[in-house]
C-alpha cells in the first residue's frame, strides 16, 4: 500500500529462475502474486465504497436533520403573517356593520380591551385585588384575592373595559394584569330597533382575539354574511329607516302608556316592495346589554319577545276585508249587494253575534264599515271552505313569514287542523286563526299593491316585487275603497286625520285564556291601515296588548278607541318623514269646490 | 488569455455580490416601509371606525330629541309635521343678493378621538 503506483510484476524473473532451479512450478509464483494483487484491489475498492456509503449516509442525515429542524421551527415558532403580503389590508373589521336604508349606522364594531391576569407573575396580588375592586365595583374582592393567591395561572377579569378603566388598571402597576385586544359590537342607537338587530356575544375566546357571534335577529340570521372574509367587511343594509323607526317607537310607546296597554307592536311596510321601514315591539331592550332569557313569568311578556314577528294573535275583524275582497273577486257580490245578517247564527254550542245589532240586512260595504261578524260569516259561506282556505294560503297566512330574522320560523300561525264550516265562518272575522302583525301587514300590503302578493323583507330592495296576482286588480281597488270607507264612515273614525287620507280596518279580539275560553276584559286591539288611501304606498299595522281607554264613563277596549288613535298619531308623525306630500283625498277636494261655488 | 478570463469572471462575481447585497438591503428597507404604512393604515381605519361609531352615537335619535327639548327656547325645533310641506309657488325666493353672506370658516377643527391624542403624543 505504501507505493501502490509501484506495480509488482506477476512473474519476477529472479524468483522464477530460482524456482526453476529448485524444480518448483513457477506458475505457483504467478498465482501467488495474482492473489496478492487481487486482494490489494479488493481492499482499495472496499475503502472507496465504504467512503461513499459514509458520505451518502452523512448526506441523508443532513437532509433529515434539515427537515427535522424546519419542522421543529414551524411547530415551535409563533405564527406571523408574511411581511410583504397585501392581502391583510382588505380585512377591515372582523364583522361587517349594519346600516339602515340611508346608510346610517345601526351596528358597528369598536376596538376595546379585555382584562386578564397571570397570578404567577403578580407582585402584590392582594393589593391588585383591592385596587381592581375599587375600579370595578361589581367585582368581588375576596374572590379576586382567592383567584390571585391560589394555584390558578390564568384568570379572566373583564371581557370589555373602557379606555378610562384601562388607564386606571395601568396605574395599579401590577405586571400580572394583562390586556388582550378585543372588538366589541356596538349599537350606537341603544334600544332602537332592538328586536330587529337582536344582539351579539362572544363565541370562541382567546387572549389575542375573540369571535363575535350574533345571538338573535338579523345579527344571527346574517352571521355568516357579516363574518365572511370574502365580503371584506361589506356592510349589511337593512330596509329600516332610522328616523322613522325612532319616531314610530316614540309614538307607539306614548300610545301604549296612554292606552294602559302592557305591550304593543307596529309594522310599517312599503306596500310595493315589501320592505319593512319600521318594526317595533314594546317593551324592548338594549342590545348592547341584552338581558338573559326570562326565568319567570310568561315568555311572551319578556322584553326579548318580538310581538311583531313571533307573537301570533287572533287579530279579529281585520280579517273581514279578506272575505269581502275575495267575494268581490269571485264575482259573488258587489260592495252594494245586500246580505242577510239576521242573527245570531247558531252552530252547535257556538253562536255568532255582532257587537251591536245592525238590523236584518246590510250591504257588503256596510258589513265592513260597521264590522258585522254575521255578515262576514255569510260571505264566507258564499265563498266556500276550500276557496277561502286557498286564498288565505296565497296571502301567506298559514306559514311563517319569510322575513330575514332568525325568529321568523317561531311566528308560525295557529290554524285549526279541521277546516270546518264553522272554522270558515269564524276565520272570516279573524277568530280561530292566530297570525303575527307582520303576517297581517304582508296580507294588507297585497291588497294595497293592487292584488299582487307582497313578501315582507328586511333588506333594502331595488324595485317593486312582482309577486303573483292573488286578487284581481279591480277587486283590490274596491277593497281599498271599502277600507277608506271604514275610516271615513265606520269604526275607525279616529283615523280621519288632517293632511292624509287613511284607509284601514279595526280588529278587537278577546284574549284567549291559557286554560281555555276567553277573557272578558282583556283584548288585543289592532288597526290595519294603508295610506294614502287612494293610492296606497305604505301599510301600517298597530297592535295593542290589553289596551283600554279610560276617559269615558266605562272602560273602552275596542280598537276604534285604542289602536286607531295611536295609529292616527303615528301616521301624522311618520308620513312627513317618509316624504309623503300632505293632501286631501280627491273626493273631499271636489266637495270643497262645490260648497265654495 | 485564460488568466484574463479568470480575472474577468472573478471581477464579475465580486460585482454581482455587491449588487445583490445592495438589492437585499433595499428590499428590506422597502418591506419595513410597507409594514409601517400598513400599521398606519390599520390605525387610521381603527380611528375611522371609532369616529364613525362616535358620530352615530352622538347622532342617535334619543339624544337629538333630548337636545332639541333642552334647547327649545333658543331653537324652537319641533318634529316635522305635514303643515311644513308647501308648494313651489309658495317659496319666497330672494330677488338678488349682490353681497353673499361670508361663509363661516372652520380653521381649528377639534379632534375628539383618543387615537389622535395618542398620535400627537408620540
Amino acid at each position: 500500500m505504501s507505493a501502490p503506483s509501484l506495480r509488482i510484476p506477476l512473474r519476477p524473473l529472479a524468483r522464477i529462475l530460482d524456482a526453476r532451479q529448485r524444480g518448483e512450478n513457477p506458475d505457483a509464483i504467478e498465482k501467488e502474486n495474482l492473489r496478492l494483487r487481487h486482494e490489494e484491489m479488493r481492499d482499495r475498492a472496499r475503502i472507496r465504497a465504504e467512503g461513499r456509503i459514509v458520505l451518502l449516509g452523512a448526506m441523508f442525515a443532513l437532509a433529515f436533520a434539515t427537515i427535522g429542524l424546519k419542522m421543529w421551527v414551524v411547530a415551535e415558532s409563533e405564527p406571523a403573517e408574511p411581511r410583504t403580503s397585501i392581502a391583510g389590508s382588505s380585512i377591515v373589521a372582523q364583522r361587517g356593520d349594519i346600516l339602515d336604508r340611508h346608510g346610517r349606522v345601526l351596528a358597528t364594531n369598536l376596538d376595546t380591551f379585555a382584562l386578564y391576569a397571570h397570578p404567577h407573575q403578580m407582585v402584590e396580588p392582594e393589593r391588585a385585588a383591592q385596587e381592581l375592586a375599587s375600579i370595578f365595583p361589581d367585582l368581588d374582592q375576596d374572590r379576586l384575592t382567592r383567584d390571585f393567591t391560589g394555584k390558578r395561572r390564568f384568570v379572566w377579569i373583564r371581557r370589555k373595559i373602557s379606555p378610562e378603566q384601562r388607564q386606571a388598571v395601568h396605574d395599579i402597576g401590577e405586571p400580572g394584569l394583562l390586556f388582550g385586544p378585543r372588538e366589541m359590537r356596538l349599537y350606537p342607537n341603544g334600544a332602537l330597533a332592538a328586536h330587529i338587530l337582536g344582539g351579539a356575544s362572544y363565541g370562541e375566546e382567546g387572549v389575542h382575539a375573540a369571535e363575535i357571534k350574533g345571538t338573535a335577529g338579523v345579527e344571527r340570521e346574517f352571521n355568516d354574511f357579516l363574518t365572511d372574509p370574502a365580503n371584506g367587511g361589506k356592510p349589511l343594509q337593512l330596509s329600516i329607516d332610522l328616523t322613522v323607526q325612532a319616531a314610530a317607537e316614540q309614538m307607539l310607546y306614548g300610545g301604549m302608556r296612554l292606552m294602559n296597554a302592557k305591550g304593543a307592536a307596529s309594522v310599517l311596510m312599503d306596500a310595493k316592495t315589501g320592505e319593512i321601514i319600521s318594526m317595533v315591539s314594546l317593551p324592548d331592550f338594549d342590545p348592547n346589554d341584552r338581558p338573559g332569557l326570562p326565568t319567570e313569568g310568561h315568555p311572551d311578556d319578556s322584553p326579548l319577545f318580538n310581538r311583531a314577528v313571533q307573537g301570533v294573535y287572533e287579530l279579529g275583524s281585520t280579517f273581514k276585508i279578506f272575505a269581502a275582497a275575495q267575494a268581490i273577486d269571485l264575482g259573488l257580490v258587489k260592495p252594494e249587494t245586500i246580505v242577510d245578517i239576521k242573527g245570531p247564527i247558531r252552530w252547535g254550542r257556538h253562536s255568532i253575534r255582532d257587537f251591536h245589532n245592525y238590523g236584518k240586512e246590510l250591504s257588503v260595504a256596510d258589513i265592513i264599515i260597521k264590522s258585522s261578524n254575521i255578515g262576514s260569516a255569510r260571505l264566507a259561506e258564499m265563498i266556500g271552505n276550500d276557496l277561502q282556505k286557498q286564498f288565505l294560503g296565497q296571502l301567506g297566512l298559514f306559514e311563517p313569514t319569510p322575513v330575514e330574522m332568525v325568529e321568523a320560523p317561531s311566528g308560525q300561525p295557529l290554524v285549526q287542523k279541521n277546516w270546518t264550516d264553522l272554522t270558515a265562518m269564524t276565520v272570516s272575522y279573524g277568530h280561530g286563526i292566530s297570525v303575527s302583525p307582520l303576517h297581517l301587514a304582508a296580507a294588507y300590503a297585497t291588497i294595497a299593491n293592487d292584488g299582487k302578493r307582497v313578501r315582507p323583507t328586511l333588506l333594502v330592495q331595488d324595485g317593486p316585487q312582482d309577486g303573483p296576482q292573488v286578487l284581481s286588480y279591480s277587486a283590490a281597488l274596491q277593497a281599498q275603497d271599502l277600507l277608506r270607507l271604514v275610516v271615513s264612515e265606520g269604526t275607525a273614525s279616529f283615523a280621519r286625520i288632517d293632511h292624509y287620507s287613511v284607509g284601514g280596518k279595526t280588529g278587537t279580539a278577546d284574549k284567549p285564556k291559557p286554560t281555555g275560553g276567553y277573557y272578558k276584559d282583556k283584548t288585543i286591539s289592532t288597526f290595519a291601515s294603508m295610506f294614502p288611501a287612494h293610492d296606497p304606498q305604505y301599510v301600517l299595522i298597530v297592535t295593542l296588548d290589553e289596551g283600554v281607554e279610560t276617559s269615558g264613563s266605562e272602560p273602552r277596549r275596542t280598537a276604534g278607541w285604542t289602536a286607531v288613535p295611536v295609529a292616527a298619531e303615528m301616521i301624522t308623525r311618520i308620513a312627513p318623514l317618509l316624504g309623503l306630500r300632505p293632501e286631501i283625498a280627491p273626493a273631499t277636494l271636489a266637495d270643497i269646490t262645490l260648497t265654495s261655488q | 488569455m485564460r488568466t484574463l478570463l479568470y480575472i474577468l469572471s472573478f471581477a464579475a462575481l465580486v460585482g454581482l455580490g455587491f449588487w445583490a447585497y445592495q438589492e437585499n438591503y433595499r428590499t428590506k428597507q422597502i418591506v419595513n416601509e410597507a409594514e409601517r404604512l400598513q400599521v398606519q393604515i390599520s390605525q387610521a381605519r381603527a380611528r375611522l371606525g371609532v369616529l364613525k361609531a362616535e358620530w352615530a352615537y352622538l347622532n342617535r335619535p334619543d339624544r337629538l330629541r333630548e337636545l332639541a327639548e333642552l334647547n327649545f327656547t333658543p331653537l324652537a325645533l319641533m318634529p316635522i309635521s305635514p303643515d311644513q310641506f308647501g308648494r313651489m309657488d309658495q317659496v319666497d325666493y330672494p330677488s338678488s343678493d349682490p353681497v353673499p353672506a361670508p361663509l363661516v370658516e372652520i380653521n381649528n377643527p377639534v379632534e375628539v378621538s383618543t387615537m389622535s391624542m395618542q398620535e400627537a403624543g408620540q
